[in-house]
C-alpha cells in the first residue's frame, strides 16, 4: 500500500486530537497538560512537513523548525511557572488549581 | 541587503530589552528604577521613530513584514497602552517587595512581540510575533513568584494559552497544506473564487480564528481572563487588558481582511455568533461580581464583543470603527486600572466594590475621576465611549446588519448597569474605607490624562482621530 499525504493528515488529525483530550479529560496533574500541548505541536509538525512534501515548497519545513523552537521556549517557560506555581501550593494536581474560581 | 527602516522600531525596543537586562544583571541592587525610566524613554523613541523616520507603506524580510498606516496606528496605540501600563506599576511594585529589573525588560519584549503581531504579513510570522508576546506575558501573570494567586494565574493563562496556540497552528498548517502559501497577499489572490476552495480551508480558518480569538478573550476562550486578571499583580493586569487586545485585534483585522476577503461570507457568521456570545457573557455575567479586579475582567469581554460586531461589518467603515473602538477602549480601562492601583488600605490592596463606598466625601477628585471612566465605558452621551460605540454600531447599520446593531445596544444597556452600580457606590453610599495615599506621581499622571481624553474634553481630539483611522483602516483593503 503506498503511504500518501492523507495518511500522515489522518495521524496528524489522530495526534492533535490526542493532545487535546488529553488537556481536557486528565484530571491527574498538570505535567501531562504540558506533555499533551506538547503533542498537539508536534501533530502539527507532522501536518506541516507533510504538505511540505506534497506542495514540493520548503516554507513548511522552515515553519516546523520555527515551532520547534518555539515549543522548546514553551515548555522552559511551562514548567518555570509550574515550580514556582508548586513552591507556593505544594501540589501540582488539577484539581488543586482552585484558588480562583472562573 | 536587508533593508532596515521599517523594522527600526522593532530593532530599536529588542536591542534595548536586551541592553536594559545586562544592565539589570550586572548591577548589583537590580537598579530598577533607571531600568524603567530607560524603558520609558525606549517606548517614546519608538513611537517618535515609529511616526518621524519609518517609510510606510514598506516590507521587509521578503514581504514578512509590512508596515502600512494600519500598523503604524495600532503600533502607536500599543507603545502608548505599554506606557501607561509601566508608569502605573511603580508604587505596587514596592509595596510588595517587586522591584525586579525584569519587570520593564518583560514589558519590552512583549511590546515587541506586539509589534510584529500587528505588521505581521505573513502567517508565520503572525506565529512568532505572537509567541514573543504570549511568552513574556505567561511570565509577567506569574512576576508575584511567592503568592499563589498569582502563580497559579499564571498557570492558567499559560496552559490555556498554550492550548489555543496550538489550535491556531493546526489552524495554519491546514491554510499552507491546502493553498500551498503563507504569504497574506498570495493567499487572497488564490482566494478570490470560493467555488474552488478547498472545505480543509475553511477548517484550517476556524482553527485559526479559535486561536486568535482567545488572545482577545472572545467566547468561548474567555474563560481565562476573570481568574487571571483577578490572580495577576494588578500593574500587569492593567497592561493585559490594554495592549495585547488591542495587538490582537488588529490581527485578526489583518488576517480576516487582507488574507481572506473571499471567503467573507464564511468568516462573517462566525464573527457574528462570537460577537454575540461575547456580548452576552460580558454583560450579563459581570452583573453578579464583587471583585473589580474580576468585574473589569467581564467589562472588557463585552467591550471585546461590541468591537467584533464591527469586524462583522467587513468595511472600511467597520474597520475604522474598530480602530477607534480600541483606542477609546484602551484610554478607559488603562486609567480605570490607574485608580484600581490607587484603591489601597492600610494593610494593602482592596478589591471589593464595596470598599469605593463614599469615595466622593473622602477622595473627591478620584471618585470624579472613576464616575467618567465608568460612565464612558457605559457609553453615555458625551463621554468618549459614546463614540466609540456609535462608530462601530453605524457601521454594522450601514453593512446591512442592523439586527446586530440592536443587539449590540440592547446588550450594552445591561452592561451599563454594572457601570453604573459603581457610580453609585461611590457617591450615595456613606464611607467605609480609607485609603492610604499612593507614592509616585505615575497613577496621578495617566489617571488625570486618561480622564481628561475621555471627558467631553474628547470632542477636540475625536475628529482628527476619526480622520487617522480612516487613514489606517483603507490601508488594508
Amino acid at each position: 500500500m503506498e503511504i500518501g499525504i492523507n495518511h500522515y493528515l489522518g495521524l496528524g488529525a489522530i495526534l492533535f486530537a490526542l493532545g487535546v483530550f488529553g488537556v481536557f479529560l486528565n484530571r491527574k496533574n498538570v505535567i501531562i497538560i504540558l506533555m499533551s500541548v506538547e503533542l498537539m505541536l508536534l501533530a502539527v509538525n507532522i501536518n506541516f512537513v507533510a504538505f511540505s512534501a506534497a506542495l514540493h515548497d520548503l516554507m513548511g519545513q522552515v515553519f516546523t523548525m520555527f515551532v520547534l523552537t518555539v515549543a522548546a521556549a514553551e515548555a522552559a517557560i511551562g514548567l518555570a511557572i509550574l515550580v514556582v506555581y508548586f513552591r507556593n501550593r505544594g501540589s501540582i494536581e488539577v484539581e488543586d488549581i482552585n484558588q480562583m474560581r472562573g | 541587503m536587508l533593508a532596515v527602516n521599517p523594522i527600526l522600531p522593532e530593532l530599536l525596543l529588542a536591542v534595548g530589552a536586551m541592553v536594559l537586562l545586562m544592565i539589570g544583571a550586572f548591577s548589583r541592587d537590580g537598579a530598577y528604577g533607571l531600568i524603567r525610566t530607560l524603558s520609558l524613554v525606549l517606548f517614546g523613541l519608538a513611537a517618535f521613530v515609529l511616526l518621524a523616520f519609518v517609510d510606510s507603506p514598506a516590507d521587509a524580510f521578503g514581504g514578512m513584514f509590512r508596515v502600512d498606516a494600519f500598523a503604524v496606528f495600532v503600533k502607536v496605540l500599543i507603545l502608548v497602552a505599554a506606557g501607561f501600563a509601566l508608569m502605573v506599576a511603580d508604587d505596587y511594585l514596592a509595596y510588595r517587595g517587586l522591584r525586579r529589573f525584569e519587570y520593564p525588560v518583560l514589558i519590552l519584549l512583549a511590546t515587541v512581540g506586539m509589534m510584529l503581531m500587528v505588521s505581521a504579513h505573513t502567517l508565520l510570522a503572525l506565529y512568532v510575533g505572537l509567541e514573543l508576546q504570549s511568552l513574556a506575558l505567561y511570565v509577567l501573570a506569574a512576576f508575584n513568584r511567592d503568592r499563589l494567586r498569582s502563580s497559579e494565574a499564571g498557570l492558567k493563562y499559560f496552559v490555556l494559552g498554550a492550548l489555543a496556540s496550538g489550535m491556531l497552528l493546526y489552524g495554519i498548517s491546514l491554510i499552507y497544506g491546502f493553498s500551498g502559501t503563507l504569504d497574506f497577499a498570495i493567499l487572497a489572490e488564490r482566494l478570490k473564487n470560493p467555488a474552488t476552495v478547498h472545505p480543509g480551508l475553511l477548517t484550517g480558518l476556524v482553527f485559526l480564528f479559535a486561536g486568535l480569538v482567545f488572545k482577545i478573550s472572545a467566547v468561548p476562550f474567555h474563560m481565562w481572563t476573570p481568574d487571571v486578571y483577578e490572580g495577576a499583580p494588578t500593574p500587569v493586569t492593567a497592561l493585559f487588558a490594554g495592549a495585547p487586545k488591542a495587538a490582537a485585534m488588529a490581527l485578526i483585522l489583518r488576517v480576516l481582511m487582507e488574507a481572506f476577503p473571499g471567503m467573507v461570507e464564511e468568516w462573517r457568521q462566525l464573527v457574528i455568533i462570537v460577537a454575540i456570545a461575547t456580548m452576552a457573557v460580558g454583560s450579563f455575567a459581570a452583573l453578579v461580581q464583587t471583585n473589580i479586579k474580576r468585574l473589569m475582567a467581564y467589562s472588557s469581554i463585552a467591550n471585546m464583543g461590541f468591537a467584533l460586531a464591527g469586524v462583522a461589518a467587513a468595511t472600511p467603515e467597520g474597520v475604522r470603527g474598530v480602530l477607534i473602538y480600541m483606542v477609546i477602549y484602551v484610554l478607559m480601562t488603562v486609567g480605570s486600572f490607574a485608580l484600581i492601583l490607587a484603591m489601597r488600605r492600610e494593610d494593602g490592596w482592596s478589591e471589593e466594590i464595596e470598599d469605593l463606598a463614599g469615595l466622593a466625601t473622602t477622595r473627591p477628585a478620584m471618585a470624579a475621576a472613576m464616575a467618567i471612566f465608568m460612565f464612558s465605558l457605559a457609553g453615555i452621551p458625551l463621554l468618549a465611549g459614546f463614540f466609540a460605540k456609535l462608530y462601530v454600531f453605524l457601521a454594522v447599520v450601514h453593512a446591512g446588519l442592523v439586527w446586530l446593531a440592536v443587539v449590540g445596544f440592547i446588550f450594552s444597556v445591561v452592561a451599563a448597569v454594572y457601570y453604573l452600580r459603581i457610580v453609585k457606590v461611590m457617591y450615595l453610599d456613606p464611607p467605609k474605607v480609607e485609603f492610604s495615599p499612593i507614592a509616585g506621581s505615575g497613577i496621578p499622571f495617566v489617571a488625570g490624562v486618561t480622564a481628561a481624553l475621555n471627558s467631553p474634553l474628547h470632542l477636540l481630539f475625536i475628529w482628527p482621530l476619526v480622520l487617522v483611522a480612516g487613514i489606517a483602516a483603507n490601508a488594508l483593503f
